[in-house]
């Protein structure tokens, strides 16, 4: 067609003016099956670039070739929300001269915005896009291959980076409307065999957890939610995955159902759950960053309630009118939570990165009620510690933590601790519960941490929360 | 004390696998332990091994122990049964 | 009371957080003849170190005329077991003679009356000698139906209305009222199938059983909804209490409550009434002092 934007990716590379040391950037919306971080950043070794900052919204097990391309000084910085794997298990013992940058995902988009972080060339893998660069996480073709749903954290890298690659495995015809990412914001379209592997995406099917112990603790949280003070017709919720966040929204659907109360909204990573509830009617509309399973990508695709939006909209904490400022009710989890009811959900209690922030720090911030599951041990590890290894989520923004041996509540919200005692809910000192975990399992040793950074937590605010040092085998 | 070759435990969540073998002359104890929380708790499983079979009597054995976060009562309980199979130690006298 | 297999130390450590009236922690049929010793030290040594809170702590032994049964009792005895849970069981004799094992380890222990016993029944001859049985001990304090050994030997099989144990259950819920102890009815396996599993529980409730056995935690909460009495019957218990409690104080010996006469077996049921609250999680122990 006329003014196509088709080149191949050498070629979308060399128009971009992409120069040594630059900020290049990717979503994370193809998760565990991605193709285009590797790809890109292989195809830029090959041509000779050096020393580039990779900005991610985040990265996992499937980038562990980024290592070598690290050892070989093509990527010399990283900003990220999240790493896991082989990746992050190297960048744990030092791998990088620089260390890595974490953002939550409303941090991120803020960042952007703000010009904080400067995106010089942003590569957005697509479901879906047209020769001018019409794209989205889905596609209406029948050649449709990877599809991912919402691609809200690929946002504000289009409108805000100074050049755009949008890279397909499913051309379309123009117009491909409706669209995620405007042809306006674009400025070269490379179609390849593959952007992700789809099974690797997302999930199919949803399963309940079996877990004894993730029911338990579900139930617990689903109580914690009904008995908050919170509960009422129009309010509204977010849970993160894992299998007791999951199934929270099941039980929480019982108690709704019984009551007449249904929701106005739910935020955040959508599943096939809440899909759920909003085709039955208790949840009026879906707002969604990413979405989590295939049943919630064909939501987002065919239901005009089912909304995606931008990390910006979704989460960032300097625009007051995005969404997390109008959420009742957040159910997270974490890999650890102190007595001060600080969380970690970026190190592993062993020292390694395995995990990422996420939405924790934005939507515990500022929703009305942020509730933590998690068990108390998981195996010998103990979830309630005296000091977290790593401070992700200040416990000024915390307000319930559940788990199988008691509910905390933050000494802030003693309206909430009454509530739920009231409804006989076993409400304990979140000291006992560390106490408790100690008494188990005994004390672990120090962990050997060295002196090195290897990476620094951001509030989503800009500030720095905390370092991460390298650990010592 | 005749140390045999015995195994008790096993890989499971929560458990140890516990393998026990004769020693080599004037070695003492030597354990090899594999643990998925060999940085928190690795030292302690190590002094608890040594300990339980020192007070069995054994002082000179070979132990490769495997790990999936078990409790110390259950590495207690693993390292005995794998004592009594290697050496006919009757421990309830 | 929820089974758990003795040789599994994943399941033996958090067993207690879903909340089960108490634990059988299994040496017997769960257990594989090549791992009797290692379960049996496995038992021992969490018994002795972890934190059960109130739950009642059972171990079923193997029986007795097998190699493994006096050394399950001296293990789990010296280990400080609530009750031993004797399977298979059939004549009073059996239950006399692993009194005399419990006596001989806990008379070295200077404990002596310590262990209670709950016996098994899971054959036809048990059933017809369940009064015997119940009655052969001091310290006999339930009896239990085992209903795959009893319907195998009764040379039919398990249906899902339990037709075939109506006789069982009656007799050892006779029996055991009779003797003055508990009774609790049979496993029920099919995971998936709560509906069956809560029509079950509703059944032998009707029946008079104390409790049921369960295999895993996800039928607790049946079990307690079940049991649980209304709101409607926990009041007026409380009142009943209540009442005996003001006319202990006044020393009178007549209890009215709204006006009524209240006799003896009135005022057993209200205390049976609260302690099922109490066990089904609605009232708090400290609510009722």
């Amino acid at each position: 067609m006329r003014n196509s934007k088709l080149v191949t990716l050498e070629e979308a590379i060399r128009k971009s003016g992409l120069k040594d040391g630059m900020t290049i950037s990717f979503h994370h919306h193809f998760r565990g099956g991605d193709k285009v971080v590797n790809m890109v950043v292989a195809k830029l070794a090959e041509m000779g670039f050096k020393n580039l900052h990779l900005a991610a919204s985040s990265l996992s097990d499937v980038h562990a070739p980024l290592i070598e391309h690290i050892k070989n000084g093509v990527i010399t910085k990283i900003s990220t929300s999240g790493l896991r794997g082989e990746l992050a298990n190297e960048i744990s013992h030092g791998l990088m001269k620089e260390p890595v940058i974490f953002r939550s995902h409303g941090g991120r988009g803020s960042a952007i915005a703000t010009g904080d972080l400067h995106i010089d060339v942003a590569f957005l893998g697509a479901s879906s896009a047209d020769e001018l660069g019409n794209a989205c996480g889905y596609s209406r073709s029948e050649n449709a291959k990877s599809i991912c749903g919402s691609l809200g954290y690929a946002l504000p890298d289009a409108r805000y980076a100074d050049h755009v690659v949008v890279i397909t495995d499913d051309l379309v015809a123009y117009p491909n409307v409706p669209k995620s990412i405007s042809a306006a914001d674009v400025e070269s379209v490379v179609v390849v065999d593959s952007v992700g592997d789809s099974s690797k995406i997302s999930a199919g099917a949803i399963r309940d957890s079996k877990n004894p112990r993730d029911i338990l603790l579900a139930k617990t949280a689903a109580k914690v939610v009904i008995n908050s003070g919170y509960f009422e017709d129009g309010f509204s919720i977010q849970t993160g995955t894992g299998g007791a966040s999951l199934a929270v929204v099941k039980y929480i659907r019982e108690s709704m159902l019984e009551k007449g109360i249904k929701a106005s909204f739910a935020l955040g990573g959508i599943t096939a759950h809440m899909v759920k509830l909003h085709e039955e009617g208790l949840i009026g509309r879906l707002i969604d960053v990413q979405s989590f399973d295939k049943v919630a990508a064909e939501s987002i695709k065919n239901d005009p309630f089912h909304q995606e939006v931008s990390a910006v909209e979704y989460a960032s904490g300097v625009h007051q009118g995005s969404a997390v400022h109008a959420l009742d009710i957040v159910i997270l989890s974490a890999l650890e939570v102190d007595v001060n009811f600080n969380v970690n959900v970026l190190v592993g209690s062993d020292g390694i990165i395995r995990g990422a922030i996420g939405g924790h720090q934005d939507t515990a911030a500022d929703s009305a009620l942020s509730i933590i599951v998690c068990p108390l041990l998981r195996g010998r590890i103990p979830c309630v510690v005296p000091k977290v290894t790593t401070l992700i989520t200040p416990g000024k923004s915390v307000d319930v933590v559940v788990t199988e041996y008691g509910i905390a509540v933050n000494p802030g919200r003693p309206e909430v601790a009454e509530r739920l005692k009231a409804a006989g809910l076993k409400v304990v000192d979140i000291h006992d519960l560390a106490a408790k975990a100690t008494s188990i399992i005994g004390t672990p040793d120090a962990l050997p941490f060295g002196d090195k950074v290897v990476g620094i937590v951001y509030n989503r605010d800009g500030k720095v929360l905390d370092e991460i040092k390298n650990i010592v085998e | 004390m005749e140390v045999k070759n015995a195994v008790a435990g096993t890989l499971e969540s929560g458990d140890i696998m516990v393998q026990i073998g004769p020693g080599k002359a004037g070695a003492g104890l030597v354990v090899d332990l594999e643990s998925s929380v060999a940085a928190q708790f690795g030292k302690q499983i190590r002094a608890l091994i040594t300990d339980t079979l020192k007070d069995l009597g054994i002082d000179n054995a070979e132990v490769k122990a495997t790990d999936k976060g078990a409790l110390d009562c259950t590495i207690r309980a693993r390292v005995t049964a794998a004592a009594v199979r290697a050496t006919g130690k009757d421990v309830w006298k | 009371m929820m089974f758990v297999p003795g040789n599994n130390p994943g399941m033996m450590a958090d067993a207690h957080i879903y909340g089960p009236d108490s634990i059988m922690l299994d040496l017997e049929d769960s257990v594989t003849m090549a791992e009797k010793d290692a379960a049996r030290l496995l038992v021992y040594n969490a018994l002795k170190s972890i934190d059960y809170g109130d739950t009642e702590m059972v171990v079923r032994i193997n029986p007795l005329n097998t190699p493994y049964g006096k050394k399950d009792v001296e293990a789990v005895v010296k280990a400080g077991v609530d009750v031993i849970r004797m399977p298979k069981t059939e004549t009073a004799d059996e239950v006399r003679e692993l009194e005399a094992e419990i006596v001989k380890v806990e008379t070295e222990l200077g404990c002596v009356g310590r262990t209670q016993i709950m016996a098994a029944i899971e054959s036809a001859l048990g059933v017809v000698n369940a009064y015997e049985i119940a009655t052969a001990s001091k310290r006999m304090m339930g009896i239990a139906l085992g209903a795959e050994d009893y319907s195998a030997n009764l040379k039919t099989q398990r249906t899902p209305d339990g037709k075939e144990l109506e006789l069982a259950r009656e007799t050892i819920v006779v029996a055991a009222r009779a003797a003055g102890i508990c009774c609790f009815d049979t496993v029920y396996s099919n995971l998936d199938d709560m509906e069956t599993f809560r029509k079950e529980v509703e059944l032998i409730k009707t029946l008079g059983f104390d409790g049921k056995s369960i295999i895993n935690p996800r039928q607790i909460e049946v079990v307690n909804e079940v049991f649980a009495p209304t709101a409607k019957a926990i009041e007026k218990s409380l009142k009943i209490i209540a009442a005996i409690k003001e006319a202990q104080a006044k020393g009178s010996g007549v209890i009215a409550v709204n006006g009524k006469m209240v006799d003896r077996p009135v005022v057993i049921r209200a205390e049976r009434t609260i302690a099922l609250a109490i066990a089904s999680g609605i009232l708090n122990k400290e609510d009722v002092q």
